[in-house]
């Protein structure tokens, strides 16, 4: 494992399968009476974080706890963050006050990057801007293994898994660490996108694009949709949502074509009637709830990993 | 305070395999030419049966027939001893006991210093193990530090009515005061001495070796 999770591409395959092996042990800590482990007692983390979120941070915070871990929660709202801080000095306010590890979330790509520079600490990447998100791809590799591998899981990868990820790959941090991740663990992933939301230079990612949905239904084994992101859309992207979704969106009639096993996956918080249709996203298919529960033994795999063992372990 | 802190040349319960030299993470007894130190077979496979038969035994006397006994195997080969010994329990009994495995990695207290570890399995047998008699099983018994990460492990599981410990091997040298019930060979060693414990399961082949440590 490297010092810091700042992209995806920091993982190795087998990096990866570890996270995710790791995880599929924590996950029986949810079912105990005890949902606690000493591991991590003494060690404090800090979640520094810049953007609204209640999911990730929670999910952080909650993984933070069962291990023991002390967590200090820092919203730029309210905080000297507001009185005109930079990152450098909060982030070396933290350290001084001892932070083992920052988890951060922050609107500006890059931001984690340069903040591993200031801080002798782990750091974790929550989020940066349109940047990555690894430990939401993580997360998403975690139930794709759960759903399509099975229980035999464990030093597997996701080999030959045809994933499509479908929306606004422009704007999408989960996108773009879910395209790396799913690449290195060897699945197969095509991105469907309005040709206003597709990335320049898509054709250097790991993946294969489409404007075309409807083609790509029936050779799926797993649909992403991902969340139209309105608050980082400053043009127009598309005529009208309607358009969207006629397009784009996944509704029951969609839904029909995928293959029996195919499962379908949204990284959350849903626009419901726009990417997703309402039944489609409270079908069995639908993995949303279950990426929230494994967000936390992800995260908990995570925290272990990089902060359970020797302060200097192989960086 | 006694600042020594012996690297044990058998790491109890290590559960990384391929990750250090740990006993039975080695093939060098495979291939005598690989290993320059001379290592000596203490326990042939027909002892370790008779052994692993004599615990089964006595775990059903002590536990007056087995009613309630939960076998719980710390990883890597305590897991394959106390499968074993669930199978000859059945064979005397005619109802197996119920046998699960043990991960303690999370709650070592050395887990600082080394690079975290892979996690081992942990399965409870689905009636729990809440007022049962619990019998953890390793394949040996060195410095206890396992066996106490492996009772707060079983803290969070739940309560048992009682815990008991069955090893293969008791090679002394206790850190902590923590005792075995069932030992199948009490084994006099020196600190700087090395106990492996190969069983088919993980190795092909059932022994238990005693050589030097390091090289």
């Amino acid at each position: 494992m490297n010092r810091h999770l700042i992209s995806a591409a920091d993982l190795s395959r087998d990096d990866a399968v570890l996270i995710l092996d790791t995880a599929a042990e924590l996950a029986s800590v949810a079912d105990r009476p005890i949902k606690k482990l000493p591991t991590l007692r003494g060690r404090t983390v800090v979640n520094l974080f810049y953007e609204d979120s209640t999911r990730t941070r929670t999910s952080f915070e909650a993984a933070a706890k069962r291990l023991s871990a002390d967590v200090i929660n820092f919203s730029a709202k309210g905080s000297s963050v507001a009185k005109g801080e930079s990152l450098k000095d909060t982030a070396l306010t933290l350290e001084a006050m001892g932070s083992d590890a920052i988890v951060v979330r922050h609107p500006a790509s890059g931001a984690p990057r340069r903040l591993a520079d200031w801080t002798s600490g782990r750091v974790i990447n929550a989020g940066d801007g349109t940047h990555e998100h690894p430990t939401q791809a993580l997360l998403d590799a975690f139930t794709i293994r759960q759903r399509l591998v099975g229980p035999d899981q464990r030093g597997k990868g996701l080999d030959g898994i045809r994933v499509t990820i479908v929306g606004d790959v422009l704007h999408s941090r989960v996108a773009r660490s879910n395209v790396l991740l799913l690449d290195t663990l060897g699945a197969e992933v095509t991105v469907v996108a309005p040709p206003t939301l597709m990335p320049w230079a898509i054709e250097s990612w790991p993946c294969k694009a489409s404007y075309d949905l409807d083609a790509e239904l029936r050779k799926s084994d797993v649909m992403m949709m991902l969340r139209v992101q309105q608050e980082r859309m400053s043009a127009a992207f598309f005529p009208t949502v309607r358009e969207y979704r006629r397009r784009y969106g996944l509704g029951t009639g969609r839904m029909a074509l995928l293959p029996e096993h195919a499962i379908v996956m949204h990284p959350g918080p849903m626009n419901r009637g726009v990417e997703i249709a309402a039944e489609v996203a409270d079908s069995p298919r639908s993995t949303i709830v279950a990426q929230v529960a494994n967000g936390v033994t992800v995260r908990m795999a995570v925290l272990y990993l990089m902060l359970g063992g020797a302060a200097e372990a192989s960086s | 305070m006694c600042a020594m802190r012996p690297e044990p040349g058998h790491e109890p319960g290590d559960s990384a395999p391929g990750k250090d030299s740990g006993p039975g993470n080695l093939d060098q007894s495979d291939h005598p030419a690989l290993g320059e130190q001379a290592w000596k077979a203490v326990l042939t496979p027909e002892e370790i049966r008779r052994a692993l038969s004599r615990i089964a035994h006595e775990i059903l006397e002590r536990t007056h027939g087995g009613e309630g006994i939960v076998l719980l195997g710390i990883p890597t080969r305590g897991v394959y001893l106390a499968r074993r010994l669930a199978a000859r329990i059945g064979e005397f009994e005619g109802t197996p006991a119920p046998v699960g495995s043990l991960d303690v990695t999370l709650h070592r207290d050395d887990l600082r210093l080394r690079p975290a570890r892979a996690l081992q399995r942990t399965e409870v047998p689905p009636d729990g193990v809440d007022g049962k008699i619990v019998v953890l099983v390793d394949d040996v018994l060195f410095s206890g530090r396992t066996v106490r990460a492996a009772l707060d492990a079983l803290n969070d599981l739940g309560r048992p009515r009682s815990v008991q410990l069955a090893v293969l091997v008791d090679r002394g040298h206790r850190e902590l005061p923590i005792r075995a019930d069932y030992v199948g060979k009490n084994l006099p060693t020196a600190h700087r001495e090395a106990v492996r414990v190969l069983l088919a399961e993980s190795d092909g082949e059932d022994s238990v070796l005693l050589g030097e440590r390091d090289q």
